[in-house]
């Protein structure tokens, strides 16, 4: 069984952490004592912790009798145990009771490197995984240095003897802060810091920690102290602890948090203002009867339904809040933990899958659906596995992979969740997933079908290998192909001749559903299957046909050239030129300058903002989807979620036929680069260029810019909590917001570029819609868009610029950008300079381009597929 | 000088490796008498079926036998001491001759296999078998009482250092710690050659065999294949593997589950099928062979041999079938807190 994320560990079966536990040891009541380690482990306690650290009891025995008795309930002792006691000796006598692999808990420095090395030696041997304190000779760890310093010097120790770094688990102490004592305050803040930094320092190892401690001056208060540790866990977490000693039964959600608690209380954790203790204390009694404000909508009306029209309700409506106490409910009145999927839960998404489908709900909210239908098979799949049931009434099993090379999977993601919320089973392999893997688990899972996603255009090229690897493996079953640059007429023309099977190109979410559901039918597939491949055979013979274009010769199109009017609008010198890392724009600023209509489209709600919010057809879903987009970009400016990073830069420059040279200094004597662009090859009417652009560089002296953004960075952190807490949702709708907060970046760079860096354009400062509709003066193209269609001039961008330095970004073989909300580019001043598609290209541009790139024809083919069709 | 383990590694690099067969079997074939067992020791107790006591009392036989597994093309010779432990031997009022009984079954196969070695010059190597007991470490024999044990994880340790010393004092490569169906007595048995290695100043490599009591795949004591091998990766074993449980078919996925996680060599001996009305084996060496072959094909193992029911035919044909074949790869999985209880657990690095 793989765990995603943090793992948490029981500790009700600890004597110093459970005042019942310990009462039923001291009175020999094993009985019981076993019954509380088995709740702990149906409760999901991932690993349990056995501590008989009690000055009456004979902490020894009392270990061996537990750990033995344990041993014999198969559903207690199938999680790994973590014996913890300060006395080596009982940790020694618990060590030969276990069966498996488990943590010893804790040993340290105190009594210097000697017995810490053999007391490692020894868990080395009994064959265990670790927990270190950050306890050495001096004393315990304070202060996120001490803690680091600690830390480290343990790893070198430890690596040093052979223990693998990945079973070393530190714990950085975790102590009470808002004490009163001002030493005391930074203490949430030191671990913290001292995580993120070990994390770094001590590659594999895990950081762990006993989250109680911290609130323990407000003992008494339960909300308040609920409300601490789910705040510290959140920060805790996102720096890189990983596992932790926490009553699952005693946390918070931390969205859910009154929000004058949480700011309360993440003052005190976070160390953010010299009185955090004393508002907190102010404040601590009003929230000591439990939060107001939940009391509200559990006294709906529809709370007081039987238990399976509640799931079906929060199903419909998408609401998170009681489902998994609903599912828990709802699994005790069925004989198996199956029926309660199979039946409310089925009816309920099949009730969102109807109205989906007849486009009276739109994605958004299917997606929330889809997350409350996630968290409430979470509360089963325990039970379910238990019972060694596999769920197999889905309607069919698809692999769903973002193809190597490429990192984006929003639109994977959503088809993802339409797909599972209408019974399919999805095993969802991730981005810049290799042929062979798709391959393999689509064997190994007896897939039905393959559904294959991308983004950028080199993706269509390894979906042709894909697809001409199932031919190789002989394999049968239908492929799928879906996501931005993907086509009916590419699928047509290049997928399907590679592969035998069914293929089939899918034009949104909305659409997988019906076909992965006609793909499985007995009745229905076999008719589909011939009518697409008839279809794209269709299509192949058009192209082979006159239905394309006439292209003219490239020396003919060279000579239809745009030619800008330099004497009425010479080249602007730049004010800067060189080379300038952006690092001061925060989310704030750039929330003004965000095109929310491609944010719709992201999710397939169709309509120019704001005329959508009150849309007849969409509008109610547009602007609850607005209201949630606004909600979240709050929290990610607030509390700096993203952080945001860029660079430009601006070169003299000068044409050469259809390049662009790039020189160090105005002299223009030393060649930086040579940019090779492409050109119209259409024939066109007369008075209409051939469009390169070249073009809009003068042939003598003129400059050129570069940039790259991206407003990714710290994505990740949030994304692997909302993962965690299988929140779909929240998860497509940061993504989808971290996209358009880097094409606002790049909008906002570009103004800053052409009024203040560059100078070019002059005058009053424009509205956003003037900036969304391009009213500016020059243009910013991207490599991989119509103008500039060839992404590998993306490396020679990011070399120039140093941009995986100075910006944070990466490019993958096939050069996706990473983060993924990212956007890179040219800039070109002249006035009339303006977008243009190249489209088609001819053999002649073809070796003309890679004769100026600087690569063999075959490499050449493979750049510039998408142009050559 | 080059350890057993590298030599051992580096053939299981370029072919599969042929593993013996039992001496159980085998030595039911001989016939013996109970006197035969015994010999000129003096003994209270009936020796029959005290099949480690030969070593001692008729090393010829022993030899025969080995020497049978050779010629079929065995590479990895084990020693007859699957229950030459005191726990064991005490049911034979001979724990007082576990140290002589290892020392005479190690000379005798070590013998056998460096005479074939000279001969031919094809390297070879000696495993001293480690059985698991008739005393379990993890589970109560009183059914009343589940908390109770009737040994403690120190004895078993001990009694395994005695085992241990006189085999490799003995000279064999490699200890074998087999058939393991409580994977706390194997931890006890790993710990005790580990603090061996201690005492003569050198590693002493180890190679783990399980056995499945059910078809689910898990151990006596309830653990999974992947939970096992989590349990005794500490250990470094030269190869891990699973032995006896039933035939070949039927431990196949269970092969298959091990050999995608263990970064080590897969050891896998079988029995010769299932057992027939009347408790004996009938599958035919040509039988067993082609699954073994199937294994290999699907690159599944790095050493084959063969366990109860087996024989040197059964042997001969596996050496045949998946001569040629090429060996299994060893995954390397990503760094990753793996731990267990009955069950594995895998989290992130």
């Amino acid at each position: 069984m793989t765990t995603a994320g943090f793992i948490n560990i029981g500790e009700r079966t600890n004597v110093t952490g459970s005042a019942a536990f310990k009462k039923l040891i001291l009175n020999g009541d094993y009985t019981a004592a076993v019954e509380v380690a088995r709740q702990q482990v149906e409760n999901g306690a991932q690993i349990i912790d056995v501590n008989m650290d009690e000055g009456l009891l004979d902490s020894e025995a009392a270990m061996v009798t537990f750990l033995n008795l344990i041993a014999a309930e198969p559903d207690i002792a199938r999680v790994p145990v973590m014996v913890d006691s300060s006395k080596w000796s009982v940790i020694e006598a618990g060590l030969k009771c276990l069966v498996g692999k488990g943590i010893v808990n804790s040993i340290s420095m105190k009594e210097g490197e000697g017995p810490f090395l053999e007391q490692a030696r020894k868990c080395l041997r009994y064959g265990a995984a670790v927990v270190v304190m950050a306890f050495d000779e001096q004393g315990q760890a304070d202060t996120a240095a001490r803690k680091v310093e600690i830390c480290e010097r343990a790893y070198r120790l430890l690596t040093g003897i052979g223990f693998p770094p990945e079973d070393i688990i530190f714990d950085p102490n975790i102590f009470a802060v808002a004490t009163g004592i001002e030493e005391h305050n930074n203490y949430g803040v030191d671990f913290i810091e001292a995580t993120r930094e070990i994390r770094r320092r001590c590659p594999h190892a895990h950081i762990s920690g006993g989250v109680s401690n911290l609130s323990f001056s407000f003992r008494g208060n339960e909300p308040v102290r609920r409300a601490m540790h789910s705040v510290f866990l959140y920060h805790a977490i996102a720096a890189g602890m990983d596992m932790g000693i926490v009553n699952a039964g005693q946390l918070d959600v931390y969205d859910a948090i009154d929000p004058e608690l949480r700011e309360l209380c993440e003052d005190v954790v976070l160390n953010r203002r010299a009185d955090a203790t004393d508002r907190l204390l102010a404040a601590a009694d009003r929230f000591k009867g439990g939060p107001a404000k939940a009391a509200d909508p559990a006294a709906e009306e529809w709370r007081q339904w039987p238990v399976a029209k509640r799931l079906e309700h929060a199903l419909v409506k998408g609401i998170d809040a009681f489902v998994e106490a609903d599912t828990e409910e709802a699994r005790h009145q069925f004989a198996r933990p199956i029926e309660v999927i199979e039946g409310p839960l089925m009816a309920g998404m099949n009730v969102v899958g109807d109205l989906f489908g007849s486009g009276k709900m739109f994605l958004p909210q299917v997606v929330k659906s889809a997350r409350v239908m996630k968290k409430a098979v979470a509360v089963l799949l325990p039970y379910i596995e238990a019972e060694k049931q596999v769920g197999s009434s889905a309607k069919g099993r698809i692999i769903m992979a973002t193809v190597k090379g490429d990192v984006h999977d929003i639109g994977k993601n959503i088809v993802g969740v339409v797909l599972q919320c209408n019974n399919f089973e999805v095993i969802d392999l991730g981005v810049m997933v290799p042929a062979q893997t798709i391959l393999d688990a689509a064997v190994k899972h007896q897939a039905d079908m393959i559904g294959l996603s991308g983004l950028i255009t080199p993706s269509l090229d390894e979906m042709v290998h894909v697809a001409s690897e199932m031919q190789r493996a002989g394999m049968a079953m239908p492929l799928l192909i879906g996501g931005a640059t993907t086509s009916r007429v590419h699928t047509a023309l290049r997928i399907a001749p590679a592969y035998e099977g069914p293929v089939v190109h899918v034009l949104d979410a909305s659409r997988a559903v019906g076909v992965a559901g006609t793909l499985v039918s007995d009745t229905l597939k076999d008719g589909f299957v011939a009518e697409t491949a008839a279809e794209y055979q269709k299509i192949r013979d058009q192209r082979a046909g006159s239905g394309q274009s006439a292209l003219v010769p490239l020396e003919q199109a060279r000579a239809n050239g745009f030619t800008p009017d330099f004497a009425a609008h010479p080249p602007v010198k730049p004010a800067f030129t060189g080379t300038m890392t952006i690092d001061d724009v925060t989310v704030d600023m750039l929330i003004p300058y965000i095109d929310w209509t491609p944010f719709f489209r992201a999710w397939e709600l169709h309509g120019n903002y704001p005329a959508i919010l009150s849309d007849e057809v969409v509008g109610e879903s547009a602007t609850s989807l607005f209201a949630d987009a606004q909600a979240m970009l709050k929290r990610i400016a607030a509390e700096r979620w993203l952080h945001p990073k860029g660079v430009i830069a601006i070169w003299p420059a000068r044409r050469d036929g259809d390049d662009v040279l790039l020189f160090t200094d105005e002299t223009r004597s030393a060649e930086v680069a040579r940019l090779p662009f492409l050109r119209q090859q259409i024939a066109k009417r007369d008075g209409r260029a051939n469009m390169c652009l070249a073009d809009f560089i003068h042939p003598e002296a003129d400059w050129l810019g570069c940039f790259a953004v991206q407003a990714g960075e710290g994505i990740d952190e949030q994304l692997a909590r909302f993962k965690a807490a299988n929140d779909d949702y929240n998860d497509i709708l940061l993504k989808a917001l971290a996209d358009r907060l880097a094409e606002a970046f790049a909008e906002y760079l570009h103004e800053r570029v052409r009024r203040e860096i560059w100078g070019h354009e002059r005058g009053n400062r424009m509205s956003n819609e003037d900036l969304i509709r391009e009213r500016y003066t020059g243009i910013r193209p991207a490599p991989g868009y119509p103008a500039c269609p060839e992404h590998s001039l993306k490396r020679q961008i990011f070399d120039l610029m140093d941009v995986e330095v100075r910006a944070g970004i990466t490019l993958t073989d096939s050069f996706a950008m990473w983060p993924t909300a990212a956007v890179s580019g040219f800039y070109f001043a002249h006035p009339e300079s303006a977008y243009f598609g190249v489209a088609r290209i001819g053999e002649d541009q073809l070796a003309d381009y890679a004769q100026r790139l600087g690569v063999s024809r075959e490499r050449a083919v493979q750049l510039l597929r998408p142009n050559l069709d | 000088m080059t350890s057993p383990g590298e030599t051992l590694r580096a053939a299981a690099g370029t072919r599969i490796l042929i593993k013996d067969g039992p001496y159980g079997t085998a030595v039911q074939d001989l016939g013996l008498k109970a006197a035969d067992y015994a010999g000129e020791l003096p003994s209270n107790f009936d020796q029959k079926g005290n099949n480690d006591l030969l070593n001692l009392t008729r090393p010829a036989d022993i030899a025969g036998i080995c020497n049978r597994y050779i010629a079929a093309g065995a590479e990895l010779l084990a020693t007859n001491t699957f229950n030459a432990n005191r726990i064991s031997q005490a049911d034979y009022g001979m724990e007082g001759r576990v140290r002589e009984i290892n020392l005479a079954a190690a000379r005798v196969i070590r013998a056998c296999v460096d005479a074939a070695i000279a001969a031919d010059g094809r390297p070879r190597w000696v495993a001293g078998s480690l059985g698991p007991t008739n005393k379990t470490l993890s589970l109560s024999p009183r059914v009343s009482d589940p908390g109770y044990r009737e040994v403690t994880f120190d004895e078993v340790k001990g009694v395994y250092r005695e085992q241990i010393d006189a085999l490799l004092e003995g000279g064999v490569d490699f200890i074998l710690i087999e058939t393991v169906f409580d994977t706390l007595n194997a931890k006890a048995a790993a710990f005790a050659a580990a603090e061996a290695g201690d005492a003569l100043g050198r590693d002493v490599p180890v190679m783990l065999s399980m056995t499945l009591t059910d078809l689910s795949g898990r151990n006596l004591s309830g653990q999974t294949v992947e939970a096992f091998w989590h349990s005794i990766k500490h250990v470094k074993p030269v190869a891990v593997g699973l032995n006896c449980s039933f035939g070949a078919t039927e431990l196949r996925p269970h092969v298959q589950a091990l050999a995608k996680v263990a970064d080590t060599l897969i050891l896998t001996y079988p029995n010769a099928g299932l057992p027939n009305d009347l408790g004996a084996y009938d599958e035919q060496p040509e039988t067993t062979a082609g699954f073994i072959r199937g294994w290999a094909e699907e690159g599944l193992v790095n050493i084959v041999g063969g366990c109860c029911g087996s024989t040197p035919a059964h042997i001969a044909a596996m050496a045949r079938q998946v001569a040629g074949l090429p060996a299994r790869v060893i995954p390397h999985p990503e760094p990753a807190l793996r731990l267990s209880g009955l069950e594995a657990h895998r989290f992130a690095a």
